[in-house]
């Protein structure tokens, strides 16, 4: 049984245990508190050998210092400034006087900054330090009351001295020795130094100590600036609320100043590399506007849309070429306290204006600074609780916790929230939404919408990637199922023989050699193809696309979803559908060996691929077989083979040769995009096993060209039938001044012309940027250019001018989508428009409104864009973890390009990985940014590196502390080795 | 703010200095108080509570008279003034009732009610001042309040709360800590040992229950020493005064621990 006593207190003792004070709650309540303590005499002083004082000792009573001003034992006593400010000074192991830690100065610490507590907590662990915590408040000596009129501050100083006078004799007092430890106070505070040489007590300043310490040069290099020689005495905390941020302009004013040209609306776009800088596209300017700096993006956040003011000439300046990171930055910032506290905003100044001041490049562009914001665009956001800002980590602490939440996009702001269950939601990914954003708090407040799962498992990250960029992954609803045939998987062609309403105007196509062409384990087969030679020598090709919308009618619950979903994500080990799984893999699948209703395009081309003319029709299929890209490479190159499915593939082939080679004669890009494909170990596990490059065959080219093909004659048919409301496809040129970067790194570095006058130009001149020394260099100059680019758009051909409809990448005057419908919306409608174009069936009158139809497109775009980026993100997830497993067995290294150049570090590119990542330097580095290089320190002198580079990069998953965010870190291996810089 | 104080420190002090194990100061006042049979104001630390006892007596309403015992009824009034935000609470206040009754459940089978048939005992409790441990505090003034006023008890009935800082139990919480911890209060007769409430509000952990709860039962023992000596100074002023009048001199009664109650009367 454990000791339970009864803990006396005097009544008369009222005074010094009881404690009463006002404090206002959130809701500006004032509450009187009265609190008390108990006072006793077991407070251990933790110096050996004390008479008085048992238990555990820590403060040895004759310590091997050396130090020219105290050469005899002592120990140190340092007050809260000096843990606040040079907290790295006190974590050096050269710093290794014995000190007392007064509980006065830990409280304080925690209450002014968490994330330096939990470093101080850390310390007082940490072996090596000879730290004693002398809990003062609790032991009857040394306990004080606040006196009138005195803050807390003064309060805490004096208890700090009382503690030191009381240590001095308390020592003196309980040790027979003649020559007794001395007590040095440490502190910042010239008026606490010149009050304690008062009371007879030694104090010196942190830099006059550290300069008697033998290895004062070492740790005098730790001293923070700030504290130089003298600070302010720390202000009490709290106090009131100033503004951090400009208020907007009212709304008048700003719809007043767009109208006038004085002010410019725009989508806010973050730095990813940069948290202090941010970008607004605007119609009046070619170049975005930069905003830089906290104040001047004043509480925009990615995808506001905000109204600028652009700054004079003179004060336009040039995007920053550092690094700077959010998390490094701002670590030591405290939840708790909405960022009103000066000193620690005056440090941050100092590093963010250090931060923003150092761009070295002269190409200045319009600067501004945000006034006003015309909408929100705050959604959910997938985020992880950043532990050092938890009060109590924990489990059973039911109290509320303001803490930080660090999105994973990094192009948002930390969100400060309020929760009970902080603890528990430590190391899991949790969906947050903003509220808002008062101009007195550092940080957007936000709150705890629900919990994902634990980070790094499949299942939470796989949900957090479909919310993050919007996908709606939930089942398909009963109004939405009723839509399907009722015969469900039954349901199959009825017999021509009965005719029925299916076989009205069908073309029966069953006979005719057709087979379809994908991705080995595709289920979704929305295209098949056939060629044969026809008598006069021409060559009739069919493309067969599945007849989604004999299924999918206009205006029915179905179609609105499949309309809002807008396509079909897809990531590595799953499928987000846009139709019901039933019509996508099933009913509307061209399966093979079945009858499947198709949307035909057949042609008859001349032997060099002219098209004689062109047909459409709703017909009635059965593919003869379904191969995937490989086997039917094999068969075509199979010699041995000469059936009738072998000879349609290679006529396909010639063909698509042909039409391969006239497209670039008319100036079509070949680009590249990093692909990289997942092999999984099993369809269960779904564990990465490894990470390849994707692979072209003949005959992936072979069914995009006849794709194309299909596109471009389907988006002619319906613009000739629909000029006011086809669905079209274009790409915009790129404006020149997307190339002028590229253009001069090629022209510095490689000493290489990119012309960028038309496409074909464009074409041409990427064919010549090659580096014979390195073959991946072509590759690489393609997917910078790819960059550059605009992406392509859907559009309705009435909302724009004829001369835009152009698709730059292909080279093709017009273009639509029509070839896979069962996982893009615009296709659907393409096929409803070219169905009322050869008069099978009627328009529906939506498709007739031009506003209806720019409304979809809207959302197809949105849906389309962020599928894509949803993908891309699922494979950089496995991608990572593929690494990880490989980096638990050894090291991975790999080679890289480098792509750009910071004044801090490199941006490179590892092509077999598909993976871009940031080399940082944490030492200066040489940077000359008119030439893309940085001179790195090596073993035998500089070694520059610049753009285009081959580097070799060391590979590590690492785990951030703080966020529980796989972070993929790179580090330089050769030409240098950078794992010590 | 009070998110910013340690519940339980590095070096194992809460935050009002005292060590796990420690329970508050414990002031015991069992002067006489206006009208009542007995009466008993109680601090636990700064929580301050007045219990009054008036009975038994006749039941005022023939629904609550019972043939065979006496009916236990109990009204608590917390002040207005006993928070920290002055809060105005009404008389059917939930909370109020619900801590009326389990006060009440406590202490029915403890009272020999069976001894006064026909009859009502009424228990004003009146809440000064809170600072956690408000039903601790209430049952043992009211263990103490009944004493006094002379009803014959099977026993004293010792309450304590006991919580959990994460491994680390602790007594006799005061608000601060019972906003952060699960806690339990219980209510032990000492002499026997047996349990006649054992309460809680929050979660807890079924491993961390069993050790909690047998340390609020040891921590009870500690509390009913306490609350004896409070009752035998009382009684021994009270024989003084008696012996002083009437008997000129005489013994003033014997330290015999093992008593029944209505020996201390």
């Amino acid at each position: 049984m454990v000791d339970i006593t009864i803990r006396k207190r005097p009544r008369i003792e009222a005074v010094v245990t009881q404690r009463k004070f006002f404090k206002k709650t959130a809701k500006g309540k004032v509450i009187k508190v009265l609190r008390e303590r108990y006072l006793r005499d077991d407070v251990g002083c933790g110096v050996e050998d004390c008479t008085e004082c048992s238990g555990h000792k820590t403060l040895p009573l004759a310590p091997r210092v050396n130090h020219s001003t105290f050469s005899g034992a002592h120990f140190l006593l340092p007050d809260t400034n000096v843990f606040l400010s040079q907290m790295d000074l006190i974590e050096s192991d050269l710093f290794n006087t014995p000190m007392i830690l007064l509980q006065t100065v830990i409280e304080e610490v925690r209450h002014r900054s968490l994330p330096l507590y939990n470093r101080l907590k850390a310390l007082m662990k940490a072996d090596g330090k000879r730290i004693w915590v002398f809990y003062n408040e609790y032991r009857s000596e040394t306990a004080i009351v606040r006196e009138e009129n005195e803050t807390p501050n003064d309060r805490n100083d004096r208890g700090i001295r009382k503690a030191s006078s009381w240590y001095g004799s308390h020592i003196a007092a309980t040790h027979r020795q003649s020559s007794v430890p001395q007590i040095v106070l440490l502190t910042e505070d010239v008026a606490n130094r010149t009050k304690a040489k008062q009371d007879g007590i030694k104090a010196h300043s942190v830099k006059q100590y550290v300069e008697g310490m033998p290895e004062s040069a070492k740790l005098l290099d730790l001293l923070a600036a700030v504290g130089s020689e003298e600070i302010a005495p720390t202000r009490a905390a709290g106090g009131a609320h100033q503004s951090l941020y400009p208020d907007y302009l009212p709304p008048s004013t700003l719809a007043a100043g767009i109208k006038s040209g004085h002010l410019h609306q725009g989508h806010f776009s973050a730095n990813q590399y940069n948290y202090l800088e941010g970008t607004v596209n605007v119609p009046a300017f070619s170049k975005p506007i930069l905003l830089v700096g906290r104040e001047n993006m004043n509480r925009s956040v990615q995808g506001d849309v905000i109204v600028v003011e652009v700054f004079d000439e003179k004060e336009w300046r040039a995007p920053a070429d550092e690094v700077v990171d959010q998390e490094a930055n701002l670590k030591n910032d405290d939840a708790e306290d909405s960022g009103s506290d000066d000193e620690e905003d005056q440090i941050l100044a100092v590093s963010e204006s250090k931060a923003i001041q150092t761009s070295a490049s002269n190409e200045r562009q319009p600067t501004g600074r945000v006034v006003g914001i015309i909408k929100r665009n705050w959604r959910t956001y997938v985020c992880h609780i950043d532990s050092t800002s938890l009060t109590s980590s924990n489990s059973t602490s039911l109290s509320v916790q303001t803490v930080f939440a660090t999105p994973v996009s990094r192009l948002l702001p930390r969100i400060r929230l309020r929760t009970r269950q902080a603890p528990t939601l430590v190391g899991q990914k949790i969906l947050v939404t903003i509220d808002r954003w008062e101009n007195t708090s550092r940080y957007p407040e936000g709150h705890f919408v629900r919990a994902l799962g634990k980070a790094e498992s499949k299942e939470a990250e796989q949900e957090s990637l479909l919310l993050e960029y919007e996908v709606a992954y939930r089942p398909f609803g009963k109004a939405i199922l009723d839509c399907l045939p009722v015969e469900g998987d039954k349901w199959a062609v009825p017999p021509k023989e009965l005719g029925g309403p299916v076989w009205r105007d069908r073309e029966d196509l069953r006979d005719m050699i057709i087979c379809s062409i994908d991705p080995p384990g595709c289920q979704d087969i929305d295209d098949a193809l056939h060629a044969r030679k026809l008598p006069n020598g021409n060559i009739e090709a069919g493309v067969h696309i599945a007849d989604v919308s004999n299924f999918v009618h206009p205006d029915t619950p179905m179609d609105h979803e499949a309309a809002a979903r807008g396509t079909t994500v897809y990531l590595v080990d799953n499928r987000i559908d846009m139709l019901p799984h039933l019509l996508g893999t099933n009913l509307c699948s061209l399966r093979p060996y079945v009858e499947r209703l198709a949307f035909s395009a057949i042609w008859e081309l001349s032997p060099e691929g002219d098209i004689v003319n062109v047909r459409f029709c709703k017909s009635v299929i059965a593919s003869k077989a379904a191969f995937t890209y490989e086997e039917a490479q094999t068969r075509k190159d199979d010699p041995k083979l000469d059936d009738e499915l072998t000879q349609s593939i290679r006529l396909l082939n010639t063909l698509a040769l042909k039409l391969k080679q006239k497209r670039m004669e008319a100036g079509a890009l070949n680009l590249a995009s990093p692909e990289v494909k997942i092999h999984l170990d099993s369809s269960e596990s779904s564990d990465p096993i490894d990470v390849e490059q994707k692979e072209q065959r003949e005959t992936n080219s072979l069914v995009e060209e006849f794709m194309l093909l299909a596109n471009i004659s389907v988006a002619r048919k319906i613009q000739e039938s629909f000029p006011g409301t086809a669905v079209l496809r274009r790409h915009l040129p790129p404006p020149r001044t997307n190339f002028e970067k590229l253009q001069d790194i090629l022209k510095k570095r490689k000493g290489l012309n990119l012309d960028v006058s038309s496409s074909g130009a464009l074409a041409a001149s990427l064919d010549l940027c090659q580096d014979p020394t390195n073959p991946a260099f072509n590759t690489l100059v393609r997917i910078m250019a790819t960059r550059c680019m605009l992406s392509a758009e859907y559009f309705c051909s009435g909302s724009v001018a004829r001369d835009t409809f152009g698709h730059y990448g292909l080279a093709s005057d017009i273009y639509t989508h029509f070839t896979s419908p069962i996982r893009r919306y615009a296709d659907v409608l393409a096929h409803r428009q070219l169905s009322a174009a050869i008069g099978y069936s009627p328009l529906h009158p939506v498709l007739h409104s031009k506003q209806h139809v720019e409304r979809i497109l809207d959302v197809v775009n949105r849906r389309h864009r962020m599928g894509q980026m949803a993908g891309r993100a699922s494979v950089e997830f496995y991608v990572g973890l593929a690494l990880k497993g490989r980096s638990e067995k050894t090291t991975v290294r790999e080679e890289a390009f480098v792509i750009r150049t910071f004044r801090n570090g490199l941006g490179v590119f590892v092509s077999s990985l598909g993976l871009e990542g940031l080399v940082m330097f944490k030492r200066d580095i040489k940077f000359d940014a008119d030439n893309y290089t940085i001179s790195v320190p090596g073993p035998n002198g500089e070694v520059e590196v610049s753009v285009f580079d081959k580097v070799v990069v060391n590979i590590a998953v690492e785990k951030d502390r703080n966020t529980q965010r796989g972070k993929v870190k790179m580090t330089l291996v050769e030409p240098v080795d950078s794992s010590g810089m | 703010m009070s998110s910013r104080v340690e519940i339980l420190n590095e070096g194992g002090y809460r935050s009002d200095g005292r060590k796990q194990y420690e329970l508050r100061d414990m002031a015991v006042d069992l002067s006489q108080q206006g009208a009542a049979d007995g009466s008993a104001t109680l601090s636990h630390g700064l929580t301050q509570v007045q219990a009054s006892v008036f009975g038994p007596r006749e039941a005022k309403l023939r629904s609550q008279t019972f043939y065979d015992r006496a009916t236990i009824n109990v009204e608590l009034s917390i002040a207005s003034f006993s928070t920290g935000e002055r809060r105005k609470r009404s008389r059917n206040d939930k909370r109020t009732l619900e801590l009326a009754a389990a006060i009440k459940s406590t202490f029915e089978p403890v009272v020999q009610t069976n001894l006064y048939p026909r009859t009502q005992i009424d228990i004003y409790i009146q809440v000064i001042q809170q600072d956690g441990g408000l039903l601790q505090a209430c049952i043992n003034a009211t263990t103490l309040a009944l004493a006094c006023a002379g009803i014959p008890l099977l026993d004293f009935v010792c309450a304590v709360t006991g919580g959990v800082h994460s491994t680390s139990s602790m007594l006799d919480l005061t608000t601060l800590e019972e906003n952060d911890l699960p806690y339990v209060t219980v209510a032990t007769m000492p002499s026997s040992g047996k349990v006649t409430l054992a309460t809680m509000e929050t979660r807890l952990h079924v491993d961390r229950f069993e050790e909690i709860f047998r340390l609020a039962c040891d921590a009870g023992q500690v509390i009913h020493k306490e609350m004896r000596a409070a009752l035998r100074t009382r009684t021994a002023v009270l024989l003084a005064a008696v012996q002083s009048t009437t008997v000129p001199s005489g013994d003033a009664g014997g330290d015999k621990d093992d008593e029944p109650m209505y020996e201390y009367r």
